[in-house]
């Protein structure tokens, strides 16, 4: 059997039963969304005014969820099944109102019970377990520490002493070595348009076209995997069946084609535990078949928008058994269940259906909420109604994000989306190896003590002649540098490379990569912090006059700061350029080793909420700032250092090359609403045409938040009246209420721009 | 000048603004001489450039939004005012001396720089100060050239120097943002230290020219709010049919700090922001008229 005789045969099922069918199209002969997409979406060009609110049954359900919120965020997690380790078929049906839900499906068999993941590492599941009070299951300890080799006791295996120093000082932070890498979208759609059953007589065809290569190590990993995902498939169908569900068979409706694409990723967040689990791009798919039911009269806008409603209150309690030290880097308990909506068409016509509003009707009609994290790929071609709904709903909740569609679409055509926070790919032809960050501020600090740390003491990077100067010197300053981040790079790519390998042998994420093609992309996603303080400091050395204090030891400790220099975020080229070199030789440099699987090397400048944790590791820097003291966020210049506006301020940021960070440029920015103008009219006016002109300047992404600082020092004083009090941090959404109060104090130190 | 809020935390590094960098000739003539001549010379030289207009004393320029004009709008604070507010939030625009002698021709490339964001936001360039009509020859040099360019241009100004602004300036003005800082001559006297008269008289000179204006009322407590200043502001201001809004600003003490650190005694220390009901009088009083209030 091939994929074709699994979809011809089910079109003519269609039509037996009166319903119109899709225009057909290649994607009939092999798998291929995007051209089901473009042959079948129907744009929407209109305004709001279509949209339905929650029915009493949607409304039913989130409260009885809400209830359920307070006793989470009093003890960290509701409930723990504390001895199944999860998989796609391990635990029994769950339900949270078993006979008012449209769309089911739990990760356990209780909402808001966590599953433990040990194939990952066992110290997490152990340390997560006692932290909150439950038995650890001696059994399953024997299991994953005698028997049953973890992800991350093979990393370590492996790492060579530079990376485990390097590690160890906080130069490099928050790599997947103990926890799932994530940031891999499966094609869940796939499931909904050809069904499990032609999902593996595809992969099928795959595999004979593998068995026919000379076995070489590729080829036998090829092999193994593709063995792997049939076998997940297989399990999903039967975890779909028991909750009464085929989905062997393509979707016929549109209920199911909600369902089906729900069953898909539940299989994937049933059995990774992944740093970000992200949907993918599903709105203008989903909207063919809703239009089609809408059309057949089988379903009303009010039903229409029910499927959506209750598809994104599962989203938003999916859950994952962490660490409190995990929650250090990636505040918030986020799940990074990233929806990418809109952007243009290739062919210009925009991807904006009424299902990417009813997506963004969600945060009124269940109210706001970090997850999923609904990102806007963002034009200044978007029809207008929809950027006017865009800006409203940022203005009345902080909720989305918005990358550049332009950038996107350029280099990855109009299939793509958002893993993460920032991470661009092409929708089950695409997947990255996650690779956090490295501290460049660190490294600068290295370079001028001969690769000491400025806290330790100790000897981390390779020993170089320490700075004697009594006064810094750029020329002297930077080639240092240089050498520590040639020496940085390739520590780095060595990590990663040793990382992914075991992660693909010990932790393989099945059910995602089967939803992907045999041949596919990888990128090596590797990542700088902290670039406005090196831009910053770089800046005081070379325009004003840097003096370094050294303790007894002849260890640079301080700096002194005379006079004045021009900081990142004013739209300065003098202290712009600084950062723009400094990311691309460091490109340059990460370029220059190989990689694990051939991957591409890209970067990010994004840090999540690790820009606290970076800059608690960091003593003082050049630019004056104090041991100890958060970095910016992503790509964001320093708190209060950018004084000539919130525009000049993202310009700065828009001047960083894509091109050298094409895993994305994260800036968060915070404007009071009166910021934006008088009437919530000209509110509205005003953040589109900031949108425009930011990504018309190449700006790659911007979280807004629309809020006062009062509402925030409020909430922190009385968490009780916010329970969904949202705020975009760096690339992603959080209920402010639970972020630690040090994340809370950074959030709220922030430059909030008031026009 | 108007009550500005630049609204941010307090700088943690001095930031640069731009550089001087006058003509190499001057540069020449000026290193010829000794250092106290040279002061002497540079002083005299910039003070005649900024009375042709080729380069202007600069307190900062910033992008803002939704405030100074439509859309997103270059705005440049000027440096220099003659009066003196007892509410003013940027006391260290006062004295041109304290302001950067910046090139008109370094502005005008930063204004081409935003031409893509003004086009985005249906923004535009707006002057302020300070007292932006202390430097009439720049303001109208810069409108020149920002209308030659197709932008928007917006004058933010007490119109206390309004015989400054020539015809020929205001042939290149979109709009006005005119503070009335007060309707009853004794109140304005003491809110600024200067007269009434000449704000009502550019005022009417805005008027005869049809120049779209936007009124600004600053509404301090127990100097401006009395119900008859405020009646009186309205009366002023629905005799100019050319006014498209009032905007009501109420008093905040985010600029005490300023006066702090130029070591300036703050007539208003102490002094509440207005409560919302005497706010919601005061609108009331110009919405009595027929005025669009914000």
């Amino acid at each position: 059997m091939t994929v074709t005789d699994g979809i011809r045969s089910d079109q003519q099922g269609l039509a037996e039963t009166g319903a119109a069918e899709f225009v057909s199209g290649p994607w009939q002969d092999s798998i291929n969304l995007r051209d089901f997409i473009q042959r079948n979406y129907t744009p929407y060009l209109g305004d709001a005014s279509f949209l339905a609110g929650a029915t009493e049954r949607t409304t039913g359900i989130w409260a009885k969820l809400s209830a359920m919120f307070p006793v989470e965020r009093e003890k960290g997690v509701y409930d723990i099944d504390a001895t199944t380790p999860s998989s796609i078929t391990a635990h029994k049906p769950g339900y949270i109102d078993e006979a008012n839900e449209v769309i089911v499906g739990l990760q356990t068999d209780a909402p808001l019970k966590r599953a433990i993941m040990p194939f990952g590492g066992w110290r997490m599941v152990a340390t997560s377990l006692e932290t909150y009070g439950y038995p650890v299951s001696p059994e399953l300890e024997t299991i994953f520490t005698d028997y049953r080799k973890t992800h991350n006791t093979a990393v370590f295996d492996v790492y060579p002493p530079g990376v485990r120093r390097a590690r160890s000082s906080h130069l490099i932070t928050g790599l997947p070595d103990a926890y799932g890498r994530g940031r891999i979208i499966g094609d869940y759609r796939r499931v909904a348009l050809y069904g499990v059953d032609a999902l593996i007589a595809g992969k099928k065809n795959d595999r004979a076209e593998l068995d026919m290569e000379p076995s070489t190590e590729d080829i036998i990993r090829a092999r193994e995997e593709n063995s792997e995902q049939i076998r997940a498939l297989k399990e999903l169908v039967q975890m779909a069946a028991s909750y009464g569900s085929d989905i062997s068979k393509p979707a016929t409706t549109a209920k199911e084609a909600v369902q089906w694409l729900y069953f898909a990723y539940l299989g994937a967040v049933k059995e990774q535990n992944g740093a970000a689990m992200s949907f993918g791009r599903n709105a203008a798919f989903l909207d063919a078949y809703i239009e089609r039911d809408l059309k057949a009269g089988t379903l009303t806008e009010s039903g229409a928008q029910e499927l959506i409603d209750d598809l994104v209150i599962k989203l938003r309690i999916v859950r994952f058994l962490r660490t409190p030290e995990y929650d250090d880097i990636f505040a918030g308990d986020p799940t990074w269940v990233t929806e990418s909506l809109a952007g243009i068409g290739e062919d210009g016509r925009p991807l904006v259906t009424k299902t990417a509003f009813r997506f963004l009707q969600t945060l009124y009609n269940v109210g706001p909420a970090p997850e999923p994290n609904l990102t806007v790929l963002w034009s200044d071609k978007l029809p207008e109604g929809f950027k006017r709904f865009c800006a409203q709903v940022s203005i009345d909740t902080s909720a989305i994000q918005y990358e550049s569609d332009d950038l996107i679409r350029n280099e990855m055509g109009d299939d793509a989306a958002i893993a993460c926070c920032v991470s661009p790919m092409r929708v089950g032809k695409q997947m990255q190896f996650f690779g956090a960050r490295v501290n460049a501020v660190k490294a600068l600090l290295y370079s001028i003590n001969g690769g000491r740390d400025e806290v330790s003491g100790k000897q981390i990077a390779p020993a170089t002649a320490a700075n004697t100067d009594e006064v810094l010197d750029y020329d002297t300053v930077f080639p240092a540098y240089l050498e520590t981040l040639e020496w940085l790079a390739e520590t780095y790519v060595t990590a990663l490379n040793c990382i992914h390998y075991m992660h693909d042998k010990y932790a393989y994420e099945r059910l995602e990569m089967a939803l992907h093609d045999q041949k596919i992309i990888r990128t090596l996603a590797c990542g700088i912090a902290g670039l406005s303080v090196v831009a910053d400091s770089l800046s005081a050395i070379k325009y004003a006059t840097v003096r370094p204090v050294r303790d007894e030891t002849g260890l640079v400790v301080d700096y002194t700061v005379e006079g004045e220099f021009p900081a990142f975020g004013n739209d300065d080229d003098r202290v712009d350029a600084i950062a723009i070199d400094v990311m691309e030789r460091f490109m340059t440099m990460i370029r220059k080793h190989p990689t694990y699987r051939d991957a591409i090397h890209t970067q990010s400048i994004l840090t999540i909420t690790s820009n606290v944790v970076y800059g608690k590791a960091t003593g003082n820097t050049p630019d004056g700032r104090r041991k100890g003291e958060p970095f910016a966020p992503g790509a964001n210049p320093m708190n209060g250092r950018d004084t000539h506006g919130m525009l000049a301020s993202a310009l700065s940021v828009a001047k960083l090359p894509y091109s050298e960070a094409q895993d994305g440029i994260s800036l968060t920015n915070t404007v009071v609403p009166s910021g934006l103008g008088h009437t919530k009219d000209e509110q509205v006016t005003s953040l589109v045409g900031l949108l425009d002109a930011f990504t018309s300047a190449s700006g790659y992404h911007l979280n807004v938040n629309v809020l006062n600082k009062e509402t925030l020092e409020d909430a922190m004083e009385h968490p009780e009246n916010y329970p969904q009090l949202t705020i975009r941090v760096s690339g992603y959404a959080v209920n402010f209420v639970r972020l630690t109060r040090e994340q809370q104090m950074d959030v709220i130190s922030r430059t909030f721009h008031s026009h | 000048m108007t009550a500005i809020n630049l609204g941010f935390p307090s700088v943690a590094c001095p930031v640069v603004v731009e550089h001087v960098d006058l003509s190499v000739d001057v540069a020449d003539e000026i290193s010829a001489l000794n250092d106290v001549d040279r002061k002497a010379e540079l002083h005299t030289l910039e003070m005649k450039a900024i009375r042709e207009g080729t380069v202007a004393s600069v307190h900062s320029w910033e992008l803002v939004t939704a405030v100074d004009g439509p859309g997103t709008r270059m705005t440049l604070f000027l440096s220099g005012c003659l009066l003196r507010c007892q509410y003013c939030h940027n006391p260290d625009t006062w004295k041109m001396r304290d302001g950067l002698v910046t090139p008109i021709d370094d502005l005008v490339a930063r204004m081409t720089r935003y031409l893509g964001v003004f086009k985005a936001t249906n923004g535009g360039l707006t002057i302020s100060g300070g007292e932006p009509l202390m430097q009439p020859a720049f303001v109208k040099r810069m409108f020149k050239e920002a209308h030659a360019l197709g932008v928007h241009t917006t004058l933010d100004t007490s119109g206390y120097l309004g015989k400054s602004a020539s015809d020929e300036l205001l042939d290149n003005v979109d709009l006005v943002l005119l503070d009335v800082k007060s309707g009853l001559p004794d109140t304005y006297k003491k809110v600024t230290g200067r007269e009434l008269a000449p704000t009502i008289a550019f005022g009417d000179r805005l008027a005869e020219r049809n120049i779209p204006v936007w009124v600004r009322f600053v509404l301090v407590p127990g100097l401006t709010d009395a119900v008859d200043n405020v009646e009186a502001v309205v009366d002023i201001v629905a005799s100019w049919p050319n006014v498209q809004r009032v905007e009501v600003l109420p008093f905040h003490q985010m600029g005490e700090d300023k006066w702090d650190r130029l070591s300036i005694p703050y007539p208003l220390h102490g002094v509440h922001p207005p409560e919302n009901d005497v706010l919601t009088r005061v609108r009331g009083q110009f919405e009595a008229r027929g005025l669009t209030v914000f």
